[in-house]
Formats: structure tokens, sequence, C-alpha cells
């Protein structure tokens, strides 16, 4: 294992800079880590070898020329999820019916950071078009979290997560729909941040479910994630749902701590302390409100009460719009076709029914359900409307009662690979904590702030109001500067 | 059959000419190579999002102004689910429960009267590519050039009773959309299609019959012949005791018919729902009045106009409003010189001869305004006869020449001095001392002879009231 891995992105670009090592080195390095251990975790899907080190060199030029003024990724090594397309790297989703499909353009977050010189080390494994929370729907089999082989870890980003949390990247992207960044960056004891929806571009992002999805970057610290996601934020002329509002530069705002939060309201909601929930997080959660109350933060409790609707509202949603956005994959222009049809409904039946995983059918399904004529009303319309409910408990928690909202990011930490597979239901309540975020469109970060007996991480949820990912970040940082989680321990592992 | 009348409602698309199309970067232009106006959106590549043309926006509201809708403040762009290889999203984006315009109305002119027709909305949509099923191949080929192109959908109140009233309401139509410079209203090429909704019931009957939907209508004259064939056909299955079944069915050119479309293969479940890659449209006040400060006079009121302040023919009014292209070249005209009646006649009959025959438009035409204008105005101060006008417009749509230039060069000045005219008249008379006989012998027939002759000898310049009023003097002599 070579010691680059090991750095947080604010220490490479130190190297880099000085001269330490040069940006071919540290690309090396990680392909190498990915080479060894990804027989193991399964994080990555495509490795892009050649394309990364040509990167690295052109971004060495970058840096002996531009000096600081280089933009800050310059050279820096990032891994990107499989549901981002990439232009010329074959994009699958984990799905076989987009087997062998190269895109022709960039996801605008994936251009954004290689305008600013990061290097692409291979697109990652994740659950099939983002439909999990396990990586156990990948089509491509499942991914390893590197706390224990025999746990999952987490969904549906896991590749970017363990390639994170492995030291295979330092940094990498994710999607979040609900709860698919933040919580394999629980499952794997990192950061993860799913921005406000409208922050980044959803442009070239494979649409699962459209009002919900957001890009978002994964860090072994806050510094890393905040400097990613200040790289890919912005308004895209290409997404008509992202939004015209300033990116501040986080990193240079949370540095601005001062050992204090004084005057902030950290609510904690009341209906997220439920029964069936894993103990020692329900304690780790608790621990961490100890940390920021002695940082000066106050503690509320706040009620956020049509909670108990959010899955079913959010799998309503979720699912009827993955109906419509998943109805393009045909096998008439790209992907997977059915080689034996005789006819255009066998050549569709077969294409899809082959083509999509167990999961994916299962949401189309239930998502054709939803919208169709006479059961609109009662499914889709209700859920809109409760979902409206939803999004003004945090309006009002947010004018009334707090400045940012801690939860647990789930209810167990990982679970071993298989053990919840048998019962989908099972697996859908395990978003729980992720989904009324993702349903209100608010930024949510996800903080490691423990261990639990197993030596599994758990993770904290912190959510903010709309568009405040700088506050919420601060905060999210103030917690990594009292209590620094270590994980050292995982990186460069090896079974 | 006098006991039955027809209930006629029209869905009618109407291709809007921006240059890129609805939701994507590409030319919205016909008659490329098969598949190359596409791009990653028209393809729906995975991760490629939809974003609106303004354009299209401003046109429909244009439409809606023009059309007496109520233009909705918001309205949502919705998804149209089914699956077709020409569709490559499996959605069509199009509008549901909120379009862009509601309850409008257009005034049709049927027979001397003026008919009311409702109009339930206006919404907007994109079109799907082209299917191509070859007869010798197992195989169907897909061009999605056309696919993402702008449309609107006018859908009529059942307001219209037989073939005249619908032949008449789609001319209206494209008339205004051509006026409004959104659609180029060629129906042969499918800018404007047409879909009809015809029920039958007995006159009196207060509920309406089951209606059939009739596609393929790509002609005005398809739209009449399949709505008369239509009708007759469900009176005929009614009166002997049938009764009508609804569905779609197809007009046939070739054998004159109506045809029943195979059923689809898929339920007519469309699973409408408000697309969330689009927000909703939100259009203001602001917006509205600076489309409404865009619109032309629209057909309608030329029409008026013409009748009232130059008391023209309506026939030829209806000719001279066909097209604002011809209304502003006639108005230009007038505004040179007013003799709306005259120039009328030269712009109907003269000009639209000519340009048929070179099978030309306006667009094309080498005559301008001015030099109409010019035209008439010489023959009406009497620098030339009309007879010479004609000869002057030949040269003039040959090379595009003002006709004060033409005369001049050419020396077709009309000759009006009565010494000069006398002397022509003169030299005929001296030529022809037979004629002369047989006219003073009481055959005034002969009359007709002289003139042709002292014309042939001048060239057609002579003034020919003044040439009547001298050879008739000289003759009775």
């Amino acid at each position: 294992m070579n010691e680059l891995i090991k750095l947080s992105v604010l220490e490479m670009r130190d190297g880099l800079l000085t001269g330490n090592f040069s940006s071919v080195d540290l690309a090396k390095a990680h392909l190498e880590e990915i080479k060894a251990t990804n027989s193991t975790y399964n994080s990555f899907l495509t490795v892009t070898e050649e394309l990364a080190l040509s990167q690295a060199a052109a971004a060495d030029v970058k840096l002996s020329l531009q000096k600081s003024n280089s933009p800050i990724l310059t050279g820096i090594p990032v891994a990107i999820k499989d549901q981002l397309v990439t232009e010329g790297v074959k994009t699958t989703c984990a799905s076989k019916i987009l087997k062998g499909f190269i895109p022709p353009y960039n996801c605008t977050a994936v251009k954004k950071l290689l305008d600013d010189g990061a290097v692409i080390v291979g697109k990652t494994n994740q659950d099939e078009f983002a439909m999990g929370s396990s990586s156990e729907n990948s089509a491509f089999g499942v991914v390893r979290n590197p706390w224990d082989i025999e746990s999952v870890p987490g969904g549906s980003s896991s590749g970017s997560a363990v390639a994170v949390a492995a030291g295979q990247a330092p940094l990498s992207l994710g999607t979040d729909t609900g709860g698919s960044i933040r919580q394999p960056a629980s499952f794997t004891g990192i950061v993860g941040v799913k921005p406000t929806y409208g922050r980044v571009s959803r442009y070239g992002a494979v649409a699962f479910a459209s009002s919900l999805d957001q890009i978002g970057p994964f860090g072994r610290c806050v510094e890393d994630a905040a400097l990613c996601l200040r790289a890919i934020a912005g308004k895209d002329k290409r997404d008509s749902t992202s939004m015209e509002v300033p990116v501040h530069d986080y990193l240079h705002e949370i540095k601005k701590f001062d050992g204090h939060l004084k005057g902030l309201r950290i609510g904690l909601p009341k209906e997220y302390f439920i029964p069936g929930m894993d103990k020692e997080v329900e304690d780790s959660i608790r621990q961490s409100l100890k940390t920021y109350e002695k940082l000066g933060a106050e503690i509320v409790e706040i009620s956020l009460p049509h909670t108990e609707y959010a899955i079913a509202v959010y799998y309503i949603v979720a699912c009827a719009e993955a109906s419509s956005n998943l109805a393009r994959y045909d096998g008439v222009r790209y992907g997977y076709r059915y080689p034996e049809a005789q006819t255009l409904s066998e050549m569709y039946e077969k294409s899809r029914s082959l083509g999509f995983g167990a999961e994916v059918k299962r949401r189309i399904i239930l998502g054709t359900y939803v919208l169709s004529a006479g059961y609109y009303d009662a499914y889709y319309k209700k859920a809109q409307q409760v979902r409206t409910l939803v999004i003004n408990d945090f309006k009002a928690a947010f004018v009334n009662n707090c400045d940012v909202i801690a939860t647990p990011v789930s209810p167990t930490t990982a679970f071993k690979i298989g053990e919840k597979t048998a019962d989908p239901l099972q697996m859908y309540l395990g978003d729980v904590f992720t989904v009324p975020c993702s349903l209100a469109g608010l930024p949510g970060v996800s903080i490691p702030c423990g261990l639990d007996s197993k030596n599994l991480p758990i993770g904290l949820q912190l959510i903010g109001k709309p568009f405040s990912e700088n506050a919420l970040l601060k905060v999210a940082y103030s917690f990594g500067k009292e209590t620094k989680f270590d994980t050292s321990k995982v990186i460069g592992r090896r079974f | 059959m006098k006991d039955f009348e027809a209930v006629i409602g029209l869905e009618v698309h109407v291709q809007l000419a921006t240059h890129s199309k609805i939701f994507a970067v590409s030319s919205t232009k016909s008659g490329a190579e098969p598949n190359t106006f596409t791009d990653p959106v028209t393809l729906a590549l995975p991760g490629c999002l939809p974003v609106l043309n303004k354009r299209v926006l401003d046109f429909a509201i244009k439409l809606g102004l023009a059309t007496n809708c109520k233009i909705m403040r918001e309205s949502i762009l919705a998804r149209k689910h089914y699956h077709y290889p020409d569709l490559p999203k499996g959605y069509q984006i199009s509008q549901y429960d909120k379009p862009i315009c509601l309850a409008g109305h257009v005034n049709v002119r049927v027979g001397g009267d003026v008919k009311r027709i409702g109009l339930t909305r206006i919404h907007l949509e994109e079109d799907a590519g082209k299917s191509v099923h070859l007869d010798a191949a197992p195989i169907s080929l897909v061009d999605l050039n056309r696919a993402g192109v702008p449309l609107v959908e006018i859908v009529s109140e059942p307001d219209i009773r037989n073939a005249e009233e619908a032949g008449a309401y789609m001319r209206q139509l494209r008339q205004i959309v051509r006026y409004l410079d959104i659609c180029d209203g060629n129906m042969e090429e499918g800018s404007l299609r047409c879909d009809a909704n015809v029920s039958v019931r007995k006159i009196g009957a207060t509920e309406f019959g089951t209606k059939v939907e009739i596609k393929n209508l790509n002609s005005f004259r398809y739209v009449e012949k399949a709505i008369d064939y239509e009708i007759e056909r469900q009176i005929g299955v009614i009166t002997s005791g049938g009764t009508i079944v609804q569905e779609t069915r197809l007009w046939d050119d070739v054998s004159g018919e109506t045809r029943s479309m195979r059923s689809k293969e898929y339920a007519d479940d469309y699973r409408y729902f408000p697309d969330p890659d689009l927000l909703p449209l939100i259009v203001d006040d602001d917006w509205i009045d600076n489309v409404r400060k865009t619109l032309p006079e629209l057909p309608e009121q030329a029409y008026r106009r013409f009748t009232n302040t130059y008391k023209l023919d309506p026939y030829i009014v209806e000719l001279l409003t066909e097209e604002k292209l011809v209304s502003s070249y006639f108005d230009q005209a007038v505004s040179l010189h007013n003799n709306p009646t005259s120039i009328a006649n030269w712009i109907t009959t003269e000009l639209f001869g000519r340009l048929n025959k070179e099978g030309t438009n306006l667009t094309e035409c080498p005559v301008s305004p001015e030099n109409l204008a010019q035209l008439v105005k010489l023959i009406d101060d009497g620098t030339i006869s009309g007879k010479i006008a004609k000869t002057v417009f030949d040269e003039m749509f040959e090379t595009g020449g003002s006709p004060a230039h033409i005369v001049e060069t050419k020396g077709l000045r009309q000759v009006s001095d009565s010494g000069l005219i006398r002397e022509a008249i003169n030299a005929v008379i001296t030529a022809n001392p037979e004629q002369v006989q047989s006219y003073k012998s009481g055959k005034t027939k002969v009359f007709g002879f002289f003139v042709g002759q002292v014309m042939k000898d001048t060239q057609g310049k002579v003034n020919p009231t003044l040439l009547n009023e001298l050879l008739k003097k000289t003759l009775d002599s």
C-alpha cells in the first residue's frame, strides 16, 4: 500500500504544490490500490487507468504552470458512480439493459470536475439504476464493506462510498434519491452530502426519480466533501430544475468555525427515535448531541408529525417517476435488445424482461400501477398531497424551532449480505430517516459519529434549510473537529 | 337523411416554425438525411433533460390571443406514455389538465354567413419521429429528425355541423397561423394536421351520438370528403337499425372511404402526470402584453377593413386577405396611389395570373407594390392606355423595372395630341377609300376597322377616347 492514499484532499493539494509528489504519482497510487482490492470489494465496474494517467499528466503540466492558481482539485483522483454518464467511458447504471453503452457526452457534474483538472479513476458499482440500499441489486455483483466484507456497504451509491472509505479514491460522486449517498456514507464511516434539490445539475445523471435525484460528493472528511461540492454546484442551463443560487466557497466558510456554535439550535425530531431501532445507534446519536451542546449549541426537541407516511409517499412518487423515466430502455436505440424477437411487442417485452433486474421491475410495475387510470388519484395524487405535508413539517420546524435538524442516518449499522434480500419491505423501511429530507428537497449531510460493538460505523444526519449547505457543512465540520473519526483503520486493508 | 344532423369537432395539430426543437437544440428543418437533426435529448439518451424553447410559448400565446382564448397564467407540461419506436423517451411531453390556452373561438364565413366555432383549448406538445415500414424486409426504420419538433394542438368545441363548415374552419385556422407567421400551413407536408370527431343524431336530440375519430386528413379536400362520407355512413348504419361503434377510422382517398383502424395492441391508458423535469409555465401580464404587441392585423380584421373602407367585392376581398403577404402588398400599393378597385383588379387578375403561370408566388415577385401603384397611376392620369399598360406590366414582370422608365425608354407614352391623331386618321382614310365608302353607306361596323388601323400604325399609343371622338367626327363629316 502506498501511503499517499491515506491523505486528505488538502494534504494532496499541498504535496502537489510543494512538488513532494505528482498527480501521476497520486493516480498510480490509487490505481494500484484499486487493482489490489477491487476483487475483494467489487466497488468499481470500470477502471479508467489509461484515461486517468493521461489526465494526471495533463494536471501535472497545469500545476507546474499555474501552481496555486490552478483549481484546487487539479490532479486529485475521483471515482464516479456509474449512474453518471461519462463521455467515451461505458456507463451501465449496473444494469444489463445498458451493458456496453458508451455515452457521447459528459454529465455536467463530471464535466465540472474535469474542467477543474480532477482525474477520473473509474466508474463505481451500485444498485441497478440507483434502486436499493445495499448494492445487492447490482447486475454485476454485490459491493463489500471494507469494515466487514460480509456486510453490505449500503446503497445505492455503494461503490463510490467504498472507494473513498477504502482509499481507492479520496473523493467520489454519488447520487441520492432517498438516501443513496447518506446511508452508504454512514455504513462505511465517511462523509456524504446530499445537496438541496436544484443545487447540482442533474444533466447526465441517469434519471431514477426526477423530483428527488441529486448528485453529491463523498469524502473522508467534511473539508474534502465541501471542496468537491463547490466544484459541482451551480445553475446549469441544461437542467431547468437547477437553481440560480450563489455557490459559496464552502471550505473557506467552514474554516471560519471558531470552536463555538453559540446560538445554534439543533432540532431533534421525536419521530426519529422509533421502536425497532438499534439501541447502539440511538445512544451514539444522543452522545453526539452532547458534543454539540459542549460547543454551545442548544438541543431542542421538535416534531415532524408526518414522518410515518414518508416511506409510503416516497415509494409511490419515486416508483411512478421511475416507471416513466425507464420507459426509454426499449431496445430500439441503444443498450440491450432481445435478438430473437419476431414482433415489436415481443422485442419490448423480452428486452425489458431480460434487461432489467428484479427490483427495477418491481418498481416499474408499482409505478405503472399508481399512475394508471382509476388509481392515480388514490395513490400518486394523494402521495403528492402528503408530500406537501412532509415539506410543511420541515418548514414549520425551521421557522419556529431550529436551524438544523439532527437524526440518525439509518436505524441500523451495516447489515449482512443477504440478510434483507428476501423482504423488500424491510429493506425499504431502512430508508425511514433519509427519505423525508429527500421528499422536502432539503440538504442532508451524513457524518460518522461512532462505532458499534461490532466495530461498524454509525452515521449522524444533519438536515438544513434549502440551500443552506454553507451553514450545514460548518455544523458538520465542527463535530469532526471535536471527535476526529479514524478512517485509517480500513484504508489499505487487505483480505 | 333530413332527420339527422352531424356534430363535428376537429383536433388540429399545428407545427410551429421555430428554428430549434421544443426541448432540444437540433434544427426543425425537414428533408434532411434521416437522424441527422438529432442530439442526446432528441435521442433520449440516458441522463438527458428537456429544456423548453421559449419561442414555442410565445407562439402559442400569439395563437391563443388571435383566437380569443384565455391565456393561462400557469400551465403544466405533462408526460403521456406509450411505447412506439419513433417515440424515443417512451412518453410524449404534452399538456393535460392545465393547457396554455382555454376557451377561445374563431369566426368562420360559410356561404355568406358568419359562424362562431368555439375552441376548447390549445396545448403544447412535441412531435414524434417517423417510422418507415419496409415491405420487403422484416424490419422497420426510424427517423428521429421530426422528434421534438414543436406542435400546438387546437381542440374545437363540437360546434361544426357539416363538411363545408369544417373546411372553412380549417382554412380559417391556416390563414390565422400564416398571418401570425408561426406555421407555414403546409398540409401536404404535415405542418397542419387534422383529426375529426364525427357523430350524428336526430335533429332536436340533446344527447350526442357515439363519436368516431377520423385520422389521416392531410388536405382540406380530404377533411371535407371524409366528413361527408362518414356522416352518410353513420346515418346509413343507424337507419338500417345498427349502432355506431366508438372507434378510430382512417380516411382512404383512393377508395373514397373511411375504414376502421386495427385496434391498438395496448390499452389506451396514457398515465399522464406532470413532468418533473420541467417547471410549471408561469406567464405574467407583461409577457402576454409584449406578445400582444407583436400581433399583426388578423385576416378577419383585414376582411372587414377591405370591405368597409374600400368597398371591394367580397370575392376580391377574399382573395386579397387570403394571405398577409397579399393584403400588405395591396395596402402598400393603395397607400401610394388611391385607386383600390383598380389596384385590386391588377393584383387579382394580371399579377396572380402571371405568378401562377410562372409557378411562383408573391415572395419572389419581381413587381414591387410601388411599381404596381405607379402603373395604375400612369393609366389614371392618361399617360398610357389600359392596353399599353399590359405590355408595360409584362416588361415589369420580366425585368423588375419601373413602369415610368419602361414607358419612357420604349416610347409607349399615350398620344393625346389631336393634330397627331388627325394626321394618323387622315393617312388611314386616304389609304382605304372602299372602307370609307361602305361606312358612308351605313355599314358603321367598319368603324372598328379604322380604330384598329390607327392603333396599328401608332403601335397602340393613341389615346383611345380621343381617337374615337376624332375618327367619328372625320368620318361623319
